[in-house]
């Protein structure tokens, strides 16, 4: 993004800004607004079928809930790193910055592994978006689950492209593209991953066009505004996780 | 990252493509989202005509679509609602003259984000293209409101398959896009005001843009959410939006044994219609501020400079737009009493929309009181400016019976709702941006449009809409339904039917009034009187700056603003205009 605010940092030419805060900050923050009236309409969607079907399925075991518990613990975990990598970046610590961003992106990988090998298990179990081995008169269960999750783990692989753009820049292009094969060539043919993972290809190809076409050194600012993101994100799944998963717990 | 001289973000673009196609700067873009409005509103124009003839002489055959079939008359209604609400209302008050004038009302060198406005413009382009392409494989028959389940289930008719589709992809475009220029606007308005230009001595116009942009942000988040579930339902076979038992199989009457449920009902189950009207309607009733505060921005300006008095009441104005924009969230429901929704809702939504008519009636005695003793100068921007306060106003004054179910409920499907929203949010949005064409024209192009021409554009446009949109009214409470291609089908309608065609012959003579102003907007741009750099002696930014404005906007210098945005007629002063930069002068009492 250009650079038209850097103006303002020039004490008397402008008015103070809001909050003294700069302009990346401000558009990340309202881009978060938009974003989570987005969320909040799915989240709706979600709740309005819930309500209308009284009989709406609760199949999720103790291995489910174990393993979101455990994706739980990595994005708060992984909000934790976060708040390291920004204290870092502001101190001017380059290398404790990167390693605590990597530390972030882990964290943030592991959460999309384990959520897509649960996502292959339910579909394994027979659930689609139009109907699931449950309830199979509450179609909405599958539906405005895949939606919001899959919404969700778009979020989250993009949050970690995205930091790795900051902590790697042009150096982490071959990261993704590797990351890409990976993910392609581990993936049987009849996963829905094995499709799915060309997110990571469409995301090289942006995150290509960023670099090459605006190159520029990443600062503490960006580090922090790519924090704001990152800790959106996690928000989020502290909203799916209890009224899509505690919600639904065979008990 | 901070460089201590002033220097542009980016420096004049050199060759054609950079400087005219993929520009950064925020006025090339803001002509850029001009001219595809005015590409856009030329055809849903066309597409109201071939309605309106439609409508009188069924029988005829029209030039390309043929015989008119009722399908083909509601893809007309729907993309003549699509057109005009999306890339004329929202494209051209906001995207064009916001674009344009923003950033130099505020005294900034370009918007925050130059690339991600490029971008911005580009996506709305491509959406535009997506849209007119549905043309060409069936467009929809669902409205500007994609209602479902006909929107979503692509067997329901023709037109619902490929194009509902390319329909439903330009609206996600249209709505990325309008997200980047939202974010931008805000940050803008926040972050790059010139010295000394508090938000209270911001022009009202940079206001209406700041609280448009809000709106923006928070309303088409959730009609992209809505558009995500919809394609969902489509194309993977969710049924969010499909309730059971549906049957779109042409089969008219109930066979016996009932429908078969596997080769004649829709394969969805459970879904609910009225969570897609939830959806919609809580961006849709937003959108129409989208389209309409702009308009009050321009308004307010043009009638203080054009009475040579200060805006009336500039803080009431200012809080009257907010409350109308915080308002205009919590009242979607009155767009849904016809659904069966609990009268102690509706009573809720109704009170709530009738309160937005106190914020309303604010900025309409605040204009009054504007003008009032005033020493008027009637030219073209200024006459549209009246004309959108009339407008805004008798547009208005149905708003209160809409907005009671037991009033809304008789009068919803018929012509009153159509006659209603086409005053208010259509004609008089479009005559803020006639206003806005005419005001800021010698600033963007450097030459004056003809005053003449104006006038008869000003007098044809204002009788012609009322006799169109008026009748309406009566028609509505006469029984005639909306979206009915024939009216010579029903008996009830036939008396009707004389009214219409002078609707029809009142269309004729707008839409060929039009033309004038297409004239005079290229011809002027040639042929124009030279303008000066301040030829209605305005007081704001953009004035203060040569005609048409340098690259970075004040010539590599920033003003520094001593002065509120409509300082006229002031005591003492040496001439009845105080610019924003003059020099601060010790109050004169």
């Amino acid at each position: 993004m250009a650079d038209a605010a850097v103006h303002h940092d020039i004490a008397g030419v402008y008015e103070p800004s809001l909050f003294g805060t700069y302009s990346k900050k401000i558009g990340m923050w309202l881009f978060l607004a938009s974003d989570s009236l987005t969320f909040g309409a799915l989240l709706f969607a979600y709740s309005y079928g819930r309500v209308s079907n009284p009989s709406w399925p609760t199949p999720f075991g103790k291995e489910s809930i174990i393993n979101a518990t455990i994706m739980t613990a990595c994005l708060l975990s992984s909000s934790l790193t976060m708040v390291l990598g920004v204290l870092a970046a502001h101190r001017g610590d380059k290398i404790r910055t990167r390693n605590w961003l990597f530390a972030t992106m882990f964290f943030g990988a592991a959460f999309v592994l384990l959520h897509g090998m649960e996502w292959s298990k339910l579909i394994h179990e027979g659930m689609t978006p139009f109907t699931n081995p449950w309830a199979p008169s509450v179609p909405q269960f599958g539906g405005t689950f895949f939606t919001l999750t899959g919404m969700h783990m778009l979020h989250v692989t993009i949050g970690v492209i995205y930091l790795g753009v900051v902590a790697l820049r042009k150096k982490f292009l071959p990261v993704l593209l590797l990351l890409w094969l990976i993910g392609w060539l581990a993936t049987p043919a009849s996963n829905v991953f094995h499709l799915g993972v060309h997110v990571l290809l469409i995301g090289a190809v942006v995150a290509a066009m960023v670099l090459f076409l605006h190159p520029k050194d990443y600062d503490s600012h960006d580090v922090e505004v790519s924090g704001l993101y990152w800790h959106f994100v996690d928000l989020v799944w502290m909203f799916i996780f209890p009224l899509v998963y505690l919600m639904s717990t065979r008990v | 990252m901070a460089s201590t001289e002033i220097v542009h973000a980016h420096a004049a673009p050199q060759g054609f493509i950079r400087k005219y196609v993929f520009s950064l700067d925020h006025k090339v873009i803001g002509l850029q989202y001009y001219f595809l409005a005015l590409i856009a509103v030329f055809v849903g124009m066309g597409l109201s005509l071939l309605m309106r003839i439609h409508l009188i002489w069924p029988t005829a055959s029209l030039p390309i679509f043929g015989d008119i079939k009722p399908e083909t008359y509601l893809m007309f209604v729907t993309m003549h609602g699509t057109i005009m609400v999306f890339f004329v209302l929202t494209t051209a008050p906001q995207g064009g003259f916001g674009n344009y004038f923003l950033p130099i009302q505020i005294g900034a060198p370009d918007m925050a984000f130059p690339t991600l406005n490029m971008l911005s413009f580009w996506t709305t382009f491509v959406a535009f293209v997506v849209l007119i392409a549905a043309f060409f494989v069936g467009a929809p028959l669902h409205g500007w409101t994609g209602y479902a389940p006909l929107s979503a289930v692509p067997s329901s008719g023709p037109g619902e398959g490929l194009g509902a589709d390319l329909w439903i992809t330009s609206i996600a475009l249209f709505c990325a896009a309008s997200l980047m220029g939202a974010l931008n606007f805000i940050t803008t308005t926040l972050d790059m005001r010139a010295k000394g230009m508090s938000m209270m001595r911001m022009p009202l116009t940079c206001w209406a843009w700041f609280i448009t942009a809000i709106l923006g942000l928070l309303a088409f988040g959730v009609l992209a959410a809505g558009g995500i579930l919809l394609l969902m339902d489509r194309n993977l076979g969710t049924s969010f939006f499909v309730p059971g038992g549906l049957n779109f199989t042409g089969q008219t009457s109930f066979p016996p044994g009932g429908f078969s449920p596997s080769t004649d009902l829709v394969k969805h189950n459970g879904g609910s219609p009225l969570l897609w009207q939830h959806l919609f309607w809580f961006f849709g009733h937003p959108e129409v501020y989208i389209a309409i505060v702009p308009g009050m921005g321009v308004a307010s300006q043009l009638l203080s400079t054009f009475s040579r008095k200060p805006i009336f009441g500039y803080r009431a104005m200012v809080y009257a737009m907010l409350a109308i924009g915080i308002l205009g969230f919590v009242v979607w429901g009155h767009h849904m009493f016809m659904s069966g929704m609990s009268p102690y809702s509706a009573f809720a939504f109704s009170i709530m929309t009738m309160a937005i008519g106190v914020p309303s009636a604010i900025k309409t005695f605040n204009w009054i009181g504007t003008i009032y003793k005033g020493r008027v100068r009637f030219h073209t921007p200024m006459l549209f400016a009246i004309g959108f306060v009339s407008l805004f106003v008798s547009g208005g004054l149905s708003g209160p019976f809409l907005a009671q179910p037991v009033l809304d409920i008789p009068l919803h499907d018929t012509a009153y709702v159509p006659g209603h929203f086409h005053l208010i949010m259509g004609v008089a949005a479009i005559f803020g941006i006639f206003a806005a064409t005419y005001y800021w024209f010698p600033k963007m192009f450097g030459h004056m449009m003809n005053e003449t021409l104006g006038r008869w554009h000003f007098f044809i446009t204002l009788v012609g809409t009322y006799s169109i949109f008026m009748p309406m009214h009566y028609l509505g409470m006469a029984g005639q339904p909306r979206r009915y291609s024939q009216l010579t089908e029903v008996a009830y309608l036939h008396p009707l039917i004389p009214l219409n065609r002078f609707m029809t012959y009142a269309a004729i003579v707008t839409i060929a009034g039009q033309f004038i102003f297409l004239f005079n907007l290229f011809w002027s741009m040639a042929k124009g009187r030279k303008a000066a750099d301040n030829p209605w002696e305005a007081t704001t930014l953009e004035w203060t700056t040569a005609t048409p404005p340098p690259h970075d906007n004040f010539g590599g210098r920033t003003p520094v603003v001593n002065h509120g945005p409509y300082e006229y007629s002031v005591p003492g002063a040496p001439r009845d205009y105080v610019m924003q930069n003059d020099p601060a002068t010790a109050p004169v009492h």
